[in-house]
């Protein structure tokens, strides 16, 4: 009779365990392609590795001369510049779209899809276009010079100081659409009652969506935010097919700088250096949007 | 999304409501502009592009630039054409798609109906794992993929792609699960089904709209990859970086209406998902993260 008790036993561990066994796979990916994989680019970061991994440390030396690097000061300027633009036209084409589209607008079938359709694309399709759409040899300057209007000038992206916009530009053409199908899930969960009640009290349109509205829309700017900041540290495929850094280095960015010195530089150290400050970046904006989300779901 | 929820709606003139369906054409063409004009441009012979107007419809319509960046266009140093690029995303999408979509949901019914100590802690690095830079993982991706003896392979890009989606596609079946009643499985559970029986039988059923969702997302995001393509492809080199090469290659005549065509075929796959199953993605995409 013990065996039996044995049995039914081993079956109840093994029923405790097969969801962890389950899970392990995963885990051990993550652990080891994730973490292990920072960690290792972390220590990287601290050593003198050229064109191959190294593992003498010397220190902080590779952060001392990254910052150092005029070229790494361009790309993180032109971050600054294109995360600050990319979020704010972003957020405002997307919010306004989508409160235009939740006033009862025949036709919403219609638009929602034509207004989300470019996130289907990769960014080497959009860089594709625009690149094209944008060159004053062929593009929309050619095209309004032969419509007539002869002083017509658009050329950002061969001007140094101007490409950075082109990026902004595409990157919005990609991605507005996506947020203002947040802001109008967001619109739509608003309990109606309460405007019915505000518009009751004869608040007027405008301070109803100021007042009231927008306020209530709070999680989804903080979504559209994460969302949005986390894809511009990581834009690369879209500078590499729209300018491919240029004119000169005019719109590199972190993660094409972090590229080029590791793979064709052969500054293994330094690029390690920059790929964790690009990591820290994203974690300061990821990890109070984590925590909070993990803790509310308690 | 539907017409079922109701709009935030305020009561408006007539010349207001004109002002709004103004803008919001406005927009339309932006959006649909850029696209337009490819497709327009990918049937015209190359003198009519060169001279011409890119708005313009075709004077002689001609597929010649569709084929030509199917099968015969110079990628590289070969002039096969973007097919053989086209197959490799295949066969890479379809086994990434299928491997990280059934992990997710696995993951997510453990994380969420057999939940233990510290479970909270793996799903937060899980999740913390889908915003990750990649830069930070590229170089000892390449040194592992070596040693696997995997690099420039299509089974080294799905490994990479499998283990990169897998956080996204937890995070979807663990926020869907989390709103399946636990009573039921708690019942099921003491009329003795087992762990697998009460995923096949109970949850995998109900899981429709978010494995839409998991798949589409995966989908694009692989077909759509460059920088691990780029980084890892060798011989196997997916769509996105052989369109690159086409279009970005420095030697003899630029052919713009080829590479307009490439664009379009590049695109092709992911418009094709997303006409056909774009709403069910949105409306899962919003009632599994936007509400959490």
């Amino acid at each position: 009779m013990a065996s039996r008790a044995d049995d039914a036993d081993f079956r109840t561990k093994l029923q405790e365990w097969i969801p962890k066994l389950v899970l392990s796979p995963s885990v051990a990916l993550m652990l080891v392609f994730v973490y292990g994989f920072i960690l290792y680019t972390i220590y990287l970061s601290f050593t003198g590795s050229k064109m191959l991994p190294k593992y003498d440390l010397i220190g902080i030396d590779n952060y001392v001369r990254l910052w150092g690097l005029s070229a790494w000061w361009t790309a993180v300027s032109n971050l600054a510049v294109f995360a600050t633009l990319y979020i704010t036209i972003c957020t405002a084409i997307g919010l306004t779209l989508a409160i235009l589209l939740d006033q009862k607008i025949r036709g919403e079938g219609m638009l929602r899809p034509i207004y989300l359709y470019p996130m289907a694309l990769s960014f080497i399709v959009t860089g594709t276009a625009w690149k094209w759409f944008l060159d004053p040899g062929i593009g929309l300057e050619h095209t309004m010079h032969l419509w007539g209007w002869e002083s017509f000038e658009f050329g950002w992206i061969k001007d140094r100081n101007m490409a950075i916009y082109t990026i902004v530009i595409a990157a919005v053409w990609q991605t507005s659409g996506f947020v203002m199908a947040m802001f109008l899930a967001g619109l739509r969960g608003i309990d109606n009652e309460i405007l019915k009640a505000a518009q009751i009290d004869g608040a007027s349109n405008w301070s109803l969506y100021r007042r009231i509205v927008i306020p209530l829309l709070r999680p989804a700017f903080l979504s559209a935010f994460v969302i949005l900041a986390h894809l511009a540290v990581k834009s690369y495929d879209l500078v590499i097919a729209l300018t491919g850094g240029g004119p000169g280095r005019a719109t590199e960015l972190p993660a094409t700088f972090m590229y080029s010195y590791t793979f064709t530089r052969n500054q293994m150290g330094t690029g390690a250096a920059s790929a964790v400050i690009m990591l820290m970046t994203i974690a300061a904006i990821m990890m109070p949007y984590l925590y909070s989300e993990l803790k509310e779901k308690k | 999304m539907s017409g079922a929820t109701q709009s935030t709606a305020v009561s408006t003139g007539r010349i207001t409501r004109t002002l709004i369906y103004l803008v919001l054409l406005l927009f339309a063409l932006f959006y649909l502009l850029p696209f337009f004009v490819m497709v327009v441009n990918s049937l015209k012979p190359l003198d009519e592009i060169t001279g011409g107007n890119m708005m313009s419809l075709p004077q002689t319509w001609t597929i010649q630039p569709w084929l030509q960046a199917w099968s015969s266009a110079q990628i590289g140093v070969e002039p096969t054409g973007l097919r053989p690029y086209f197959l490799n995303s295949l066969l890479m999408v379809v086994p990434a798609v299928a491997i990280s979509t059934g992990l997710g949901a696995i993951n997510g019914y453990v994380l969420t109906k057999w939940r233990f100590r510290g479970d909270n802690i793996i799903f937060g690095l899980l999740l913390f794992s889908c915003f990750i830079p990649f830069q930070i993982v590229l170089i000892p991706m390449a040194t592992i993929l070596g040693k696997l003896g995997i690099a420039g392979s299509i089974p080294g890009l799905v490994l990479v792609h499998v283990v990169y989606g897998v956080g996204f596609t937890t995070l979807y079946y663990r926020n869907y699960y989390a709103a399946f009643p636990t009573e039921l499985v708690r019942a099921a559970m003491i009329d003795g089904a087992g762990f697998f029986r009460i995923f096949w039988r109970i949850l995998l059923p109900v899981s429709g709209p978010i494995t839409v969702v998991s798949v589409i997302w995966q989908f694009t995001n692989v077909w759509n990859d460059f920088l691990f393509g780029a980084s890892f492809g060798g011989q196997s080199q997916p769509m996105t970086v052989a369109l690159n090469n086409l279009v970005s290659s420095s030697t003899g005549v630029k052919e713009y209406n080829v590479h307009f065509a490439g664009a379009i075929l590049a695109a092709l796959p992911t418009l094709l998902v997303y006409i056909v199953a774009g709403r069910y993605f949105v409306r899962g995409l919003m009632a599994g993260s936007v509400k959490g």
